[in-house]
Order: C-alpha cells, then structure tokens, then sequence
C-alpha cells in the first residue's frame, strides 16, 4: 500500500498504532475497526503547527467528538528559575526576558517590581521610568494581541490575517529596538528604573504607529467579523464561564471575555495605572468570539495608554538616584547596537578611580537585598503574571518563582474541549493564547 | 552555622573576633544557608588580606507580627479566627513584612485553611493565584515550604500561606479539592522539590521528563553546567564561578 508511507502502523498491547505525519485521515479511518474500536487516542503534537508552539495534546476521540483531553508540557522547560539563583539580581533581568518570549516587558517589569518591593525603593523609582514601563508595556501587549490574532487566524485557515499581524506587530517590534537596541529579549527594564532613556525618534515612530493602527484594526475587523467561517469556527465554541475561569484560576482576556471585569491595572493597580484612563472590554458570551472581541478591545484600550503616556513623557532621570542600586553604566545605542557609552568609558579609564571601582564592584559583586519574600503581580496579556520572590540578604536572588498566565491558563484546556468537535480543540486551546516559553519557563 | 573564630587558623591569615553584638543566625524566615552577611566580598579562606573578611553583618529578624497589624490584615485574621475554631492549632505564626501577610500553617491544617479563606464570607478568597516551593537548606529543620498566595476579588485582598514540610516526611494535603487551579502548580512543586501532595488526582512530574532523578530546584541539586571555552580561554559554568553570596 503506497499510502503506508505517511501512515504507518503498528500493533501493541493497548492497540494498533499509527503514526502520521500529515494529509492521511482516510488511512486511519480504514484502519479502525468502526464497530470495536469506538474510541481512538490521537497524539498530537508537541511538534504541531496548530498547538501553539511545544504543547502535546492527548485526545480520546469518538469519531470526531473529544471525549477526553489532556496536556502535557515541559518540552521547552529551561531551567530559568534554577539559573536565576546563581547570578546576581540585575542579570536575572536578562534571564526572565526569555520566559514569554511575545511579552518579554511584562516578564521584566514584574521582575523588576518585586526587586524594587524588597529592597524598599518601590517609591524611588522616577516618574520618568514609570512612564516609560506603561509606555512599553502597553506597545508590547498590543504587539502580543497581534499575535494571538495571527496565530489563531492561521489555525482557523485564515491565512491573510497571519501575514497583517506579524507585520502590524513588526512595526512595533521596530520601535523596541529604536528603544532597547533589540527585536526581543531586550533585558530593558531594571530593578531600579530602564536601561537607558527613549530616544527622539521612537516618540516619532510610536506617533506614526498610533495613528496608522486604528485603520488596520478596521480592516481585521472587516476581514473577520462578518465573516460566516470565522463566526462559525468561534461562536459558542470553547465556552467557559466565570465559575470555571476563577475556579482554574484563569484569568486575562478569557476571564474578561467571561464577563468579569478583573484587570490588575484596574483592581490592584501598580506602576500608577490608577491615574490613567482607559476601560476593561468585557464580553458576556465566554468563548472564543468573546476573547476575540475582547483582545481587539484591549489593543485600542492599550492604544488610549500609550497616548496618555506619551503625553506624560516629561524630562528627567529614567534610574534611582542610589548610586549603589542604579546601574552605573550609561547604556546607549550605537552603530553596533547597544553599549557602554563613550562618556562613560572615558570617565571610568582616565579620571576617576573610585567610579572604576564601584563601577567593577557593582557589576560584578551587584547590590545586596534585604532578606525577606514579596509577591508582585501585574497584567500580562495573558492574565496575572506574578513573581515570587525571596532574598536571604545576598547578591543573588535565593528564589524566584513565576506564576506564567500560560501554564495556569493551559488547565482549562480539558474543560473546554471535552465534549467538542476535535476542530474545536484548536479554536480553544487558540484562545488561550499559551505561549510555551512562559509555560514551561 | 559557625562564626569566624570556629576556623582554624590556616596560612596564617588573622582572624577578627566576632563584634559585640553582632550575629548571622537568621530565623526560619530566610535562609542563611549561603555565607552572605558575612565578610567585606562575601570570600572565604585567604583571598582577603584587609581583615574585613571578619565582618559580620547583622540582619534584621523577621519576627512575628504583633497586633495592630494595619489595613485589612487585622480584619484577615479575626475573620479567620471566628471562621476556623482551630485557628491557635493551626496557625504556627503570622508574619507582616513588606506590606504582605503571612500566616504560616501546619502542614496537615492546609487543605482544610484554604476551605475557610476561600468559602467564609467575610474572607473570600475566591482565586489561588500561585502555589511555589522554595528550599530554605540550612535555615530550617522542615525545609521544603510550599508557599500558597490567594487573593480575594470581592475585597481585593491578597495573603500568602506557607506551610513547611521536612525531606524526610514531605507530605501535606493538596488543595486541589478546594482550589483546581493548584492542579498542576503543586505538580510543578512535586516536580521540582519532591513535595508530596497527599489526595492530588495524578501527582507526575510535570516540566521535567517523567524518568528525572532527583528534583532539581532543591538547594543541594548542582546547577551542572559546562565550562565555555573564548578564544582559548575558558570560563567556568555559572556554578563555579567567583560567589559573593
């Protein structure tokens, strides 16, 4: 039989096995036996292109009907956590910047928080910074939402709405690295304020952007809102209800999508949210048009902010003024990326041993932190991302723990998928928006 | 641990006496596993020819909260108190650092606390948001400690709980019964500490592979590492570089 090939099989003590690889449905339909073989398991990924990156799913199928589900998780687990015990705090920036590689701002401010939270300088940090935090953080959950529109997009078969996001979501990207000197991981934001100050023409770029973005949300929207396929593959599909979101422990836009209000910039706010304007979008349906309506809701709200922010931007220092916190390295930008400037070498070589000294001393050695554990939490795009973290009084942190929305988020797969279409396993698991960077961390 | 003067003497070096007044031995709170706190750079043996390697430098002690504790923590604890008639059995201490509650529970009272928080109405504390380990090697004789945040929606209120275990009896209820969400958070503390959660639906490891020895956020498991070799030099893995700890 040509068609073996793409579906091989194999007989084992719990049944036959196949393997498939892709395009050979029928194959497996001839295999089964229909009258004694009423359920088959089918294993998909970790290497799938419509899980959403390393998730394994587990299906017990009834013809096309889920009847169970499970996850399994892990296979991107990195070790951040472990590794961030043996560096001093300033570097474990550049280490939590790679948990949720599509909101890497959110992983470093909550670091950042909970580093400021247990040294006691939460209300150092300058007004300039803040800002800048809210200004980034905003742009990087409109870029995340562009994503999650991408990617769910293109796992729904709607493959135009792939290539606008990622290049939406480019543009932002290009901002990042007119700030940050990098697409990604950019290990920007500090304990103690942000690497380095937003230069003249990024203002420039996020106008530019702010004002092109409203047309191109227009066009998704006609794109995909009236469109039968996309209202199908969405509506009523996947739907989980506040009970079963709090219970799980969801929350984000599936909570919200839910119709419960609960935003952390609004409920617990941090980084001065309370005095800013915007709304929480919230949807009564609880599924996956409700999330999708939701995050098209909060990528406008997000825009709101970054306006306001913008308009707040006012000169000054973006650092403490503690000089044995703040990094004493002046970064800046240039040709080759992102470097020490040359003011400072200069200073640091030829006049001033002491600043050499301290400059080596904190570097190398780092700031000590009282000893003591805080919780710090703020609203990632995918839900609550909080950090755990306990100091014993030395330079490096003792325990750092994150609690990723995308590995909590990730249980309630089961509960939506059971009893649906095994189509509807996608559209759901989609919705989630895991990313499996930040879940397996 | 050991103060300065325990050392021999080796190659000569001087060696302070400990100051008046001053003392490394931390609480249970934190961990003073690692020599921080002590010495100019934290070094140890004859690096240090300027005799601040002597110095001690004194912590703060976490100590027990005492009444007033301020904002809604008072409130927290009454309601728990009337709630919970075995409040005095259960609660070994309650700890305010930070402008963050701690109640720290007896490991086998868990399940049956985070019943009364999250089912009483003037507690509510509807949402778990995380369950993490941490190892406090050293500091404490029940080591491993599960650390429990839940925050309430309706009030707006969040408390952490912590319950500490021994390695060699490291069993406690799960509070998956109460709070599904620990589901797979316990897992991860199962996974990386070897906290056995007694009555979890499927305790399996969950981000390592299922056949891992050991459980590799303990404080005694190595980071492992190789030595990176630059332009023939070579640079030691992280865990063998110079500590200032």
């Amino acid at each position: 039989m040509t068609t073996s090939n793409y579906a091989s099989e194999r007989e084992t003590d719990e049944g036959r096995v196949f393997t498939v690889t892709g395009g050979d449905w029928d194959t497996i339909v001839a295999g089964t036996d229909p009258i004694n073989d009423e359920r088959i398991v089918v294993n998909m990924g970790p290497q799938h292109p419509s899980t959403h990156g390393v998730l394994r799913l587990i299906l017990e199928l009834e013809g096309e009907t889920v009847r169970e589900a499970r996850s399994v998780v892990g296979y991107l687990h990195t070790g951040i956590e472990k590794n961030l015990e043996y560096r001093n705090w300033v570097q474990g920036s550049t280490f939590v910047t790679r948990m949720d590689y599509l909101a890497p701002i959110f992983n470093e401010t909550a670091y950042a928080l909970a580093v400021e939270k247990l040294l006691g300088i939460t209300d150092d940090i300058t007004e300039r910074a803040t800002t800048i935090r809210v200004l980034m953080m905003e742009l990087n959950r409109i870029s995340s939402h562009l994503v999650w529109l991408a990617t769910t997009g293109m796992e729904l078969g709607a493959i135009s709405i792939m290539l606008y996001g990622f290049r939406e979501r480019e543009y932002i990207l290009d901002i990042f690295e007119t700030i940050t000197g990098l697409r990604m991981n950019h290990a920007y934001v500090r304990p103690g304020g942000v690497a380095q100050d937003v230069p003249d023409d990024a203002i420039v770029k996020i106008r530019e952007f702010l004002k092109m973005m409203p047309k191109k949300l227009k066009e998704y929207e006609d794109l995909l809102s009236g469109q039968p396929i996309w209202t199908e593959r969405t509506k009523n599909v996947a739907v989980l209800d506040v009970t079963g979101c709090v219970a799980l422990g969801i929350t984000g836009p599936v909570l919200r999508s839910a119709g419960l209000a609960w935003d952390l910039r609004k409920t617990m706010p941090y980084c001065g949210y309370e005095t800013y304007e915007f709304d929480v979008p919230t949807h009564p349906d609880g599924d996956v048009w409700g999330r999708y309506q939701v995050r098209l809701a909060e990528i406008r709200e997000s825009m709101k902010l970054v306006e306001q922010a913008l308009d707040r931007l006012r000169p000054g220092p973006v650092m403490v003024a503690d000089r044995k916190i703040a990094w004493p390295a002046q970064l800046a930008i240039g040709v080759d990326g992102m470097g020490n400037s040359l003011e400072h070498v200069a200073k640091i070589m030829g006049q001033s041993m002491e600043s050499l000294i301290h400059h080596f001393k904190l570097v190398t050695e780092g700031f000590r932190v009282p000893p003591g554990q805080v919780y710090v939490a703020i609203e990632a795009p995918r839900g609550e991302l909080g950090v755990h973290a306990v100091s014993d009084g030395g330079t490096r942190p003792y325990r750092v723990h994150y609690r990723e929305p995308s590995f909590v988020n990730l249980q309630a797969l089961p509960a939506m998928a059971e009893g649906g279409l095994i189509a509807d396993v996608i559209a759901g698991g989609a919705s989630l928006d895991p990313v499996m960077g930040g879940c397996d961390r | 641990m050991t103060s300065p003067t325990d050392k021999p003497n080796d190659g000569g070096v001087p060696v302070p006496v400990t100051p008046v007044g001053a003392s490394s031995t931390a609480p249970a709170e934190y961990p003073p596993a690692s020599p921080a706190g002590r010495g100019m750079f934290g070094n140890q043996g004859t690096g240090d020819v300027s005799g601040y390697g002597g110095l001690v430098r004194q912590r703060q002690p976490i100590e027990e909260a005492s009444r007033p504790y301020g904002g809604y923590f008072d409130e927290v604890r009454d309601a728990l108190e009337e709630a919970y008639p075995a409040f005095n059995d259960a609660i070994e201490k309650v700890v305010v650092d930070r402008g963050e509650l701690t109640l720290h529970v007896r490991p086998e009272r868990i399940a049956e606390v985070c019943q009364v928080m999250r089912d009483d109405l003037a507690l509510r504390f509807e949402l778990c948001s995380s369950v993490s380990g941490a190892d406090y090697l050293g500091a404490d004789e029940r080591r491993l400690h599960v650390v429990y945040l839940l925050t309430s929606m309706t009030y707006r209120r969040r408390v952490r709980l912590e319950a500490a275990v021994s390695v060699e009896a490291p069993h406690l209820p799960s509070v998956t019964a109460v709070y599904p969400t620990a589901d797979w958070q316990e897992r991860e503390a199962y996974d990386m500490f070897g906290i056995v959660f007694d009555g979890h639906p499927n305790l399996t490891r969950i981000l390592m592979p299922d056949d891992w020895e050991g459980h590799p956020q303990r404080k005694d498991y190595p980071l492992g590492g190789v030595p990176v070799e630059y332009k023939g030099a070579e640079i030691q893995p992280p865990n063998e570089r110079r500590s200032y700890q």
